[in-house]
C-alpha cells in the first residue's frame, strides 16, 4: 500500500523562543499543539492520534486519550519517522487527525553535549566498545567528515560553504539565534573543537520545539490553510555492522529510494531541500547519499552557493541547525519550514512558487548507529 | 603497557561474559576478536550470536594486532572526567589486519603526526581489572 497524497500537513507551529527557563517540555509541547491546531481550523477534541516521545505524559498533560499513539524513538529523525507513520496510520483508517509534537529546554536545562560523568560502567554493547575512548557528538561526525576529505579530497572551505549558506538564510529570519552574516573564513578561523570540524561547523544549542497536524486529503481541503500533501515516505537506520561499514554511506541513501518511488517525481523536481544539519558533513553527505550529487562530488557542487535562496538546490532556508535552533532533535523543524515554503508563507526569503519541498531527518550519530528519514511533501497530489 | 594513575576516572565497560575477553586479553598481550568458523568471519563488536547466520557456536581468535588507521579525530573539547585532562587527544577507527574496524585511541605519538591510511598496532592502558586496547604508530 502507497500512502501517496493519502494524508497532509494542515497546521504548523514552531515555538518562537530560543531560550525560555519558564518553559517545560510538556508546556512546549501543549502550547505548540494549541497553536498548531489553531493554525489548522480544528480542535483538540479532533485529535485522535498522538505521535511524541513524551507519549502518555504528553496525554496526561493534554488531558487527551488518542486512539494511535507512537513513541517512535530515531534521535533527531523522529519527526520524518512520525510524518510517515502517520500517514500510514491515517491510510489504514485507523485515526483520522494526528497531533506530532516535540518540546526540549536544551539550552535552559544545561544538558549541553559531554558535560555530564557517566557515573558507573557503561553498558557493554555498544556503548561498551565506544565510550572508553570519548567519542563526543562532535568527535563521531569529524570521524566521517575526516574520511570523506581522505576519499574524495573535500575542503574545509568546502564545508564551511554550507555554514555560509546557512547563515544566509537565517539572516532573514527574526527568530534565528545567529542573523549576521559569515564567511568562509570566519568559519575556518573559528576555533576547532573536533579536527576537522570547527565551531562554526556545528549547530547550536537552543530550547524550542513545536507541533504539526496530519490527517487525510479529504478532511484537509475544508481547513483553514492549503494542505501540504505526503507524496512519498522512506525510513532506514545505519550501524556499523559487523565491522566494515563504510562511513561516507548513511541511512539517506537507502531511505530516499522509497520515499522517491512512492511520491513518483525525480530529483530535479525538488524545489526546496530540508536536510538535517547537526554539522556541515551532515548536510554533505545528505544532499550526496539523497541522490542530489553523486558520492564526493558534494564539495564541489555546495561550494558554488548552490544551498542558497538562488540556487540549484536551496536548502534549510529557515537559517536551519547551524543558525537558527537545534534544541536537540531538529527534524521537525524541516517539516515547518517545507510547509511555509509550500504554503507561501515564508516572509523574507521565500522560494518563487515551490511545488515539492524534501525534508530529510537524521538522527543519532552517522560514524555509529543513525536513523534517516525522508519525506517528500508537495502543493498538489 | 602503559599505567593509569588511579583512580581510573574515563568510562570503562561492564564486564560482561559475551565480551569479556576483549578488555581482559591484553592482560596476556593478547588481542581478542570474534570469528564465526560457519560464515569463515571475523566480526567486531563482539557477539555471542554471529551477526550473520545468527548461530550461537562463534570463537574468540587472537588478531595479530597490526592494522591502519581507517579515520580519526583530533579531539580539543570534551568537558567529561578523564577526557578534560586529555585533550587534545585522537579518537580513531582502525581497520585491523583480520577485515574488522574497531574504535579507539592513537596514543604515544602527536597527535599531528596522524593520517589515514597509517600503520598501527595494538597497546594497552590498563585500568582497573581490564586492559583497554589502544593503539600506536607502528615501529618501523
Amino acid at each position: 500500500m502507497s500512502v501517496r497524497g493519502v494524508a497532509a500537513v494542515v497546521g504548523i507551529h514552531e515555538y518562537e523562543s530560543r531560550f525560555d527557563p519558564q518553559a517545560s517540555e510538556l508546556s512546549i509541547e501543549a502550547e505548540s499543539a494549541r497553536r498548531a491546531l489553531d493554525d489548522a481550523g480544528l480542535e483538540k477534541s479532533d485529535v485522535d492520534a498522538l505521535y511524541s516521545h513524551h507519549g502518555w505524559n504528553l496525554a496526561e498533560y493534554m488531558n487527551m486519550f488518542p486512539d494511535v499513539i507512537d513513541t517512535t524513538q530515531m534521535g533527531g529523525g523522529s519527526y520524518e519517522f512520525f510524518a510517515a507513520h502517520a500517514a500510514a496510520a491515517i491510510a489504514a483508517g485507523q485515526c483520522e487527525v494526528a497531533l506530532v509534537t516535540y518540546g526540549s529546554t536544551g539550552r535552559s536545562g544545561g544538558r549541553a553535549v559531554e558535560r555530564n560523568p557517566i557515573r558507573g560502567r557503561v553498558p557493554a554493547l555498544p556503548d561498551g566498545f565506544e565510550e572508553p575512548y570519548g567519542p563526543t557528538t562532535l568527535g563521531r561526525y569529524a570521524l566521517v567528515a575526516r574520511r570523506h576529505m581522505h576519499e574524495f579530497g573535500t575542503t574545509s572551505e568546502q564545508l564551511a560553504a554550507i555554514s555560509v549558506s546557512t547563515r544566509k538564510h537565517a539572516s532573514t529570519n527574526p527568530f534565528a539565534v545567529f542573523r549576521d552574516p559569515i564567511t568562509v573564513d570566519d568559519v575556518l578561523n573559528s576555533r576547532m573543537v573536533s579536527d576537522p570540524l570547527h565551531l562554526l561547523d556545528c549547530c547550536i544549542v537552543s530550547d524550542g520545539g513545536g507541533a504539526f497536524i496530519i490527517t487525510s486529503a479529504a478532511r484537509a481541503k475544508d481547513l483553514k490553510k492549503k494542505p501540504v500533501y505526503i507524496l512519498g515516505t522512506g525510513q532506514a537506520v545505519a550501524h556499523p555492522g559487523i565491522g566494515n561499514r563504510d562511513l561516507t554511506t548513511i541511512a539517506a541513501g537507502q531511505s530516499h529510494k522509497h520515499a522517491f518511488e512512492e511520491a513518483g517525481v525525480t530529483h530535479k523536481d525538488i524545489d526546496l531541500l530540508m536536510a538535517y544539519d547537526s554539522f556541515t558533513i551532515t548536510v554533505l553527505t545528505t544532499i550526496e547519499n539523497l541522490g542530489f550529487v553523486k558520492k564526493g562530488e558534494g564539495g564541489a557542487f555546495v561550494e558554488t552557493g548552490a544551498l542558497d535562496l538562488d540556487g540549484k538546490l536551496p536548502t534549510n532556508t529557515d537559517g536551519g541547525g547551524l543558525s537558527s535552533n537545534h534544541p536537540g532533535q531538529r527534524g521537525i523543524f524541516l517539516i515547518f519550514e517545507s510547509v511555509r515554503q509550500l504554503r507561501g508563507e515564508r516572509e523574507g526569503n521565500q522560494l518563487k512558487d515551490p511545488k515539492l519541498a524534501l525534508a530529510h531527518g537524521t538522527g543519532g550519530s552517522l560514524s555509529t548507529r543513525h536513523s534517516g528519514g525522508t519525506i517528500i511533501l508537495s502543493t498538489e497530489v | 603497557m602503559a599505567t593509569e594513575q588511579q583512580p581510573y576516572r574515563k568510562p570503562l565497560p561492564e564486564l560482561h561474559p559475551e565480551i569479556a575477553p576483549y578488555y581482559t586479553g591484553g592482560l596476556r598481550a593478547e588481542l581478542m576478536i570474534k570469528f564465526c568458523p560457519n560464515c569463515n568471519i571475523s566480526f567486531h563488536y563482539p557477539r555471542t550470536v554471529c551477526p550473520e547466520c545468527l548461530k550461537s557456536d562463534t570463537v574468540w581468535r587472537r588478531a595479530s594486532g597490526k592494522g591502519t588507521v581507517y579515520s580519526y579525530t583530533i579531539t580539543y573539547q570534551n568537558l567529561s572526567p578523564g577526557f578534560r585532562e586529555e585533550v587534545p587527544y585522537v579518537l580513531a577507527l582502525v581497520d585491523l589486519a583480520e577485515g574488522v574496524r574497531v574504535m579507539t585511541n592513537i596514543i604515544d605519538c602527536d597527535p599531528k603526526d596522524v593520517s589515514v591510511g597509517m600503520p598501527v598496532e595494538v597497546t594497552w592502558e590498563r585500568a582497573e581489572e581490564l586492559a583497554i586496547p589502544k593503539f600506536r604508530p607502528q615501529k618501523s
